[in-house]
């Protein structure tokens, strides 16, 4: 008997030893590390040099463009997905004909797949000099900077996130027992009072995950203020990639890291408790 | 809100369209689509660096997608068996390797497989035999690495619901039958997680296929076809971008269509 127990704790261990040891070694352990760098100092030639200071905390409005800029296109970009997602996810789940809604919802999921860098050069291309500002030029409208601008930035990250937006939100909708709905209805509610109290209030988890998940993940964009941006509208993760890999101040790339962290829990917090609050689900099917 | 939902759509495919056909444009210029032509393509495909990462982007991409395909059911049926807080420390591990973006992920791995290999590798030169101590630094193996985890923790949910929602009923009915666990394993579980797991490996795959911002980080002196590409389109746009895109995009779709057909797949009966 005991032997048998020891087998199954053995094989339980086996199993999990993998992931637990990937886990630890490229999660955890490498954000320790961060962590130790953001309160030391830079050494002379460029590397890391011990010392326990909060300089490179407070060090960090020197960045404070990034920190603007980031902060500011974030929300909105997450709320401009939000306005166009909730519809087509709405659509999606309560009115679209059966036999389209698999097909429909394969178009939602490849995008999110597809490579960012490929779909942000494609705005790259149409925005910039000899896309759309060209084809004005021929009815007369000249000069006209579209790219590099951060409306142009706002419109790549709508198009690289709304499928990240639309699946949660879909998912929230999909669920919806809609008995409610007919029951609201027959009460007496107007479409509207129905859509704000019954639909809209049931699917606010989903919309807080997507909400949260492109949120946070905006924050440390890096490729569509590049391409789209042209170093004039600069993020956080333009001063993550300048401080790591050009002038190399380690130290001072890894309190901005920390902070981009400690800002992400913050936004996964507020938006658990929004949700919890509303009601209970949050699981999200990425597929 | 018809109206509404096919221009988003529109909004959604007309951009990728677009570069698709001027990868088939005779001319150079992206205004004025001059004629049919293939040679954007034929000119991609001999580039010799291009090639290269190419190549360096499909080893990459089949080796961590495999290691993660492995370790990550490995987990998921390990999961199964452990207690309560077990699970809930797992969850949380899994969840900020999909959640934390990808900028963090890679500046950390980085920071930290530095400092590892300033340790590690004068302990080699001491201790290795001939005059020639290898030398361990960024690359294949730091990309790998850094795209197993999220691939890891992506299998591990895929196949974690897979197996929540298993027929409890059969697995019992085979060990009544005094099937061996690993006799049920085989015939019970292994078939009915298995189109999960193919599902898994294949967005694994193109996860890191089309990851630039990790690999970065950590690539050291390998370049992958993201990083390749982001390079050139740096230096200006050209219809060769265009053949490149077009085949990553062509890629993709498969690859993903192919997951969800696994993922639809109706459990084989037994």
């Amino acid at each position: 008997m005991r032997g048998s127990l020891f087998r199954k704790n053995l094989v339980t261990t086996l199993l999990l030893a993998p992931a637990a040891l990937w886990l630890v070694i490229f999660l955890v352990l490498p954000f320790i590390a961060i962590a130790i760098f953001s309160v030391g100092e830079r050494a002379p030639e460029g590397g890391y040099q011990a010392a326990l200071t909060f300089a490179q905390y407070a060090n960090l409005p020197a960045r404070a463009t990034a920190f603007w800029n980031t902060m500011v296109l974030a929300p909105i970009g997450a709320l401009a997905c939000l306005l166009v997602a909730y519809p087509v996810a709405y659509y999606l789940a309560l009115r679209a004909p059966d036999r389209w809604r698999l097909i429909l919802l394969a178009m939602i999921v490849i995008p999110f797949w597809t490579s960012l860098l490929m779909r942000t050069y494609a705005w790259m291309y149409i925005l910039g000099g000899r896309g759309i500002p060209a084809l004005l030029a021929y009815v007369g409208i000249e000069d006209l900077r579209l790219i590099n601008t951060p409306g142009a930035v706002l419109l790549g990250i709508v198009y690289g996130y709304l499928p990240l937006m639309i699946l949660p939100i879909y998912v929230s909708l999909e669920r919806l027992d809609r008995r409610l709905l007919e029951a609201s209805a027959d009460l007496g509610a107007t479409p509207l009072s129905t859509f704000l109290g019954v639909t809209l209030r049931l699917s606010l988890p989903g919309v807080m995950t997507g909400f949260s998940l492109v949120m946070i993940l905006l924050l440390g964009e890096y490729l569509i203020p590049t391409l789209l941006g042209g170093g004039k509208v600069f993020f956080i993760g333009n001063a993550l990639v300048d401080l790591f890999l050009q002038s190399r101040n380690w130290p001072f790339g890894s309190a901005i890291a920390i902070t981009l962290v400690l800002v992400s829990v913050v936004v996964l917090i507020i938006a658990n408790r929004i949700s919890t609050r509303l009601s209970g689900a949050r699981r999200v099917d990425l597929i | 809100m018809r109206a509404f939902v096919v221009a988003v759509f529109a909004f959604l495919y007309l951009p990728i369209a677009l570069v698709v056909l001027f990868s088939f444009n005779a001319g150079h210029h992206a205004s004025e689509f001059t004629g049919f032509s293939v040679q954007w393509y034929g000119k991609a495909l001999s580039n010799p660096f291009l090639v290269e990462a190419l190549k360096n982007s499909l080893f990459i991409a089949t080796t961590s997608a495999l290691l993660a395909a492995f370790c990550g059911t490995a987990a998921a049926l390990g999961l199964q068996r452990v207690g309560a807080r077990t699970r809930a420390l797992f969850d949380a591990l899994l969840g900020a390797a999909i959640v934390v973006p990808g900028v963090v992920i890679g500046i950390s791995t980085l920071v930290a497989l530095v400092q590892l290999f300033a340790v590690v590798n004068p302990f080699l030169a001491e201790l290795w035999p001939t005059d020639q101590p290898p030398k361990l630094s960024l690359g294949y193996g730091s990309i790998i690495a850094a795209h197993g985890l999220f691939s890891m923790a992506l299998v591990t949910m895929i196949v974690g619901t897979r197996l929540s929602s298993l027929d409890r009923n059969l697995v019992e009915a085979s060990s009544d039958l005094y099937a061996t666990p690993l006799t049920t394993f085989r015939s019970i579980v292994l078939p009915q997680i298995m189109p999960a797991v193919i599902a898994g490996f294949l967005l694994a795959f193109t996860f890191s296929f089309d990851d630039f911002i990790v690999a970065f980080f950590v690539a050291g002196a390998q370049t992958t076809l993201p990083i390749y590409v982001f390079a050139s389109i740096r230096r200006g746009v050209t219809p060769e971008i265009n053949a490149i895109a077009t085949i990553v995009l062509c890629a993709s779709v498969v690859l993903v269509l192919l997951a969800q057909w696994q993922l639809g797949r109706r459990k084989p009966s037994p």
